[in-house]
């Protein structure tokens, strides 16, 4: 059933940010139109592929174009990194999915992106901008060889705060330490918005609980349809149980429980590391003696489990 | 003329069909009811008595010909057979499958008043399977109108409305979320109970009739209804997106891993093809020890599944009695013959920890049966003192699901106090032009339920379009009005508006 004449979802530009982190903009003039700050995308790779969740890092109304951030950190994205070349088309994309992200009347917010965490905060930065609030960025990596996009923070942000592990740009530091900087200078911050890995997500939460500054984050669990039908993404907020696809992905910071979400993120963790191995060998298997071995290859370890991979979860900066 | 048949004459045991050996089948997906022959279905046929009264006929939720199509079939005219059923149902192969006919024409069935009823389902099914072997397709002479269809959900309402638009002349599109049409069908039901190949096959046919398939497209989200109605030149707009929401049981324990919903493990099962991992990318979560919750079809399918996948281990966990079990009988039948061990009277009370957020354990306690609830059914009643604790390793949820929010979240719809989206006797919304039917309007049901909602909608969005339909009475009229709208006015946006 390839029929799909919404869109073929052509990738038309790519970047690489770093060894691990890479930029495809994949047109979609429909899903350009509709999407918003703070929505995701569901991709599959091709037909054997698996669904993988990927927020929107930008929609471009004009071009026609969904932009996606994407770290290979499992099979399928790493697969991506591989086969994903200005030309070619992804097998499927479903969008803009979610509830999108409420860009309040806040008349000054900080915007905080952790890694890869920082490309899906671009929107709602530039959201916020166009909504008139005074926007701070504080941006975090682990290092200056993987900072990215700070020209178009610098474009739409009144602030820019950058932060790396090593101090090799900006301060260093955690983007913790660039919110005390932050709200040092403004006390008068209303909202704080925070992406990026789980134990940043939760650290930043920490950060402005005493103050009582409201703080949501952008929680990016396993998924497989995406529409609210399968409850792999539930996540605790509070006393209730939500399901991030449909009732988020953004919630408040200070009601998600963090501990539960990163446990959730494992489920797959042990075998993804054989499943990926098996497929590294496979690629160099296939370059040096043929697609045939890699048959045999890969009929091995069929009960073996392979992770859904969460693009946030080793990204640096927390 | 043949001699007419009588409860005496005809054929008194019901035709068996062929199935794989449970101790065979629970290790493969391949489907576990052969099917009939050629012999079996002549020989069942003949137990039809083709008697006056026709029960049958309004025991099933399309009003299939049903003596009519068992008469040809007695005659060798599979295909005027396959014309009879194709004149109401368009997917006989899949009804023939999964549809609950003990609930419906066989349960009213004159035979079977004295004997086993007629084994209808499995007539429809050799009829259905044969057309699809000889590649037969009615396609009736369709006159194109002006009108544009948008039917949201590839789904079994959203396929019977289609079929239908369709062949009314209507230019139909479908719109679904997932990479592949056929919603529950190919996400939900596994290849042993209804193969893939034979939801393609029937998606096919539907093809052949001008529908058109759209995929990964989320509606209402990617567009909207309105959008639809507004802007994207649709006259009518059916949704049929289904239930979707899982519900948890929401005891401690709940979000371990090792807990998910049925749902989830058919979809990464059935539709992701997780079973040939890693053949396709997907992962499955399999168990040694597998507690399933609940007693529905869905239920019994994650069993089944399940012990496919290499469970050790499969238990059944319901808080009623057999009696009560929502699902059919004959899938607790084959569950059972497959070596599912059933704990009926058991609820579960917590998920138990291995101290690394994994479930190690399932506490349950013993119920027992006190006076009828609201449903009619006996009200478990929990034994004090009764708990006790078991080893498992995977837990799913089968109790049902909630209502899909996106609908509500991006419409206009008007919602019940459940969430499900509100529709007249003719399942119109509250939106003019949009109609709603199956699960998402009913909560929770079966195939044929949602196919005859889609087709009933189907009659209602005809008399909205004032496409006069051959046997279909025109309501509304000159003057009159139709959900709401002057029909002479025929001002649609106005109503919305309301």
């Amino acid at each position: 059933m390839k029929a799909n004449a919404m869109s073929n979802f052509e990738i038309v530009a790519r970047e690489d940010f770093s060894d691990v982190t890479y930029l495809l903009e994949v047109r979609h003039p429909l899903m350009a139109k509709a999407a918003k700050p703070g929505q995701f995308v569901i991709v599959m790779l091709n037909e054997h592929g698996e669904r993988i969740p990927l927020t929107i890092a930008d929609f471009d109304q004009k071009k026609g174009t969904i932009t996606l951030v994407i770290q290979a950190v499992g099979k399928t994205t790493k697969q991506m990194q591989q086969e994903c070349k200005v030309g070619t088309s992804l097998y499927g994309m479903v969008g803009p999915m979610g509830i999108p992200s409420p860009v309040s009347h806040a008349k000054k917010v900080i915007c905080v992106g952790g890694g890869l965490g920082v490309a899906p905060i671009f929107p709602q930065a530039r959201g916020f901008k166009e909504a008139g609030a005074y926007v701070i960025a504080v941006l975090g990596f682990r290092s200056k060889d993987l900072v990215f996009w700070e020209d178009k923070f610098r474009s739409c942000c009144d602030e820019l705060i950058l932060c790396t592990n090593d101090g090799s740009a900006g301060m260093k530091g955690f983007v913790t330490d660039g919110i005390k900087v932050a709200l040092a200078g403004h006390p008068d911050v209303e909202e704080v918005v925070a992406i990026g890995p789980p134990v940043m997500m939760k650290a930043c939460a920490e950060a402005t609980r005493a103050a009582k500054i409201k703080t949501m984050v952008s929680v990016n669990p396993i998924m497989v349809d995406g529409t609210g039908m399968c409850g792999g993404c539930r996540v605790k907020v509070g006393n209730e149980v939500k399901f991030a696809c449909v009732d988020g992905p953004d919630f408040d910071g200070h009601l998600v429980d963090f501990d539960d979400l990163m446990v959730r993120l494992q489920r797959y963790t042990k075998v993804e590391k054989d499943a990926h191995e098996r497929w590294s060998e496979s690629c160099r298997m296939t370059k040096q003696v043929g697609p045939s071995a890699l048959h045999a290859l890969k009929r091995g370890g069929q009960n073996e489990l392979l992770e859904l991979p969460d693009p946030f979860e080793d990204a640096p900066g927390g | 003329m043949a001699k007419k048949k009588t409860i005496r004459s005809i054929p008194q045991e019901r035709t068996p069909m062929r199935e794989q050996d449970p101790q065979v089948r629970a290790k493969n997906f391949e489907e576990v009811a052969c099917g009939y022959s050629l012999e079996d279905a002549l020989r069942e046929s003949e137990r039809c008595l083709q008697c006056p009264d026709e029960p049958c006929i309004a025991g099933c939720p399309v009003g299939i010909n049903i003596p009519g199509f068992i008469q040809k079939i007695g005659e060798k005219n599979f295909r005027g057979a396959y014309d009879i059923l194709t004149d109401t149902n368009l997917l006989p192969s899949i009804c023939g499958r999964v549809c609950p006919q003990e609930n419906q024409c066989e349960g009213v069935c004159t035979v079977g008043d004295s004997l086993e009823a007629v084994a209808i389902g499995r007539l429809e099914r050799f009829v259905g399977d044969t057309a699809l072997k000889e590649g037969w397709v009615n396609i009736p002479y369709i006159e194109p109108n002006r009108f544009k269809v948008g039917i949201v959900g590839s789904g079994p309402a959203g396929m019977a409305c289609a079929a239908d638009m369709a062949k009314a002349g209507c230019d139909v599109t479908v719109y679904e979320a997932f990479h592949e049409p056929g919603g529950v069908l190919k996400y939900g039901i596994p290849d042993f109970r209804l193969p893939n190949t034979v939801i393609d096959a029937e998606i096919n046919n539907l093809k052949k009739f001008g529908v058109k398939f759209e995929c990964n497209t989320l509606v209402g989200r990617l567009f909207t209804i309105e959008q639809m109605l507004d802007e994207m030149g649709y006259h009518a707009v059916f949704v049929g997106v289904g239930a979707g929401y899982p519900t948890m049981l929401n005891v401690p324990g709940d979000s371990l891993n090792g807990v998910l919903s049925a749902n989830e493990m058919l979809t990464r099962c059935n539709l992701m093809r997780g079973r040939d991992f890693p053949n396709f990318d997907t992962p499955m979560p399999i168990g040694k020890r597998v507690a399933v919750v609940g007693a529905g079809n869905t239920a019994m399918d994650a069993m089944r599944v399940s012990l496919r996948l290499g469970a050790e281990k499969v238990y059944c966990i319901y808080r009623r009695s057999r009696t009560e079990a929502p699902a059919r009988a004959e899938e607790v039948h084959h569950a059972e013959q497959e070596g599912v061990e059933f704990h009926w009277l058991t609820n579960p009370v917590a998920v138990l920890d291995d101290g690394n957020g994994n479930v190690r354990g399932m506490r349950c306690v013993r119920m027992e049966l006190g006076e009828p609830d609201e449903s009619g059914r006996r009200r478990p009643v929990a034994v004090a003192g009764s708990e006790f604790d078991f080893d498992t390793d995977l837990i799913i949820y089968a109790i049902g699901t909630n209502a899909n929010p996106i609908m509500g979240q991006t419409s206009k719809l008007k919602l019940n106090k459940w969430g499900y989206i509100g529709a007249d006797e003719n399942l119109a919304t509250s939106v003019a032009g949009v109609f709603a039917g199956g699960d998402i309007v009913t909560g929770a049901a079966t195939v044929i339920q949602a196919m005859g909602a889609g087709r009933k909608a189907a009659r209602g969005m005809k008399a909205y379009l004032g496409i006069r339909d051959a046997g279909l009475p025109y309501v509304g009229g000159d003057g009159g009005t139709l959900f709401g709208i002057d029909t002479r006015e025929r001002n649609f946006a106005r109503v919305r508006v309301a």
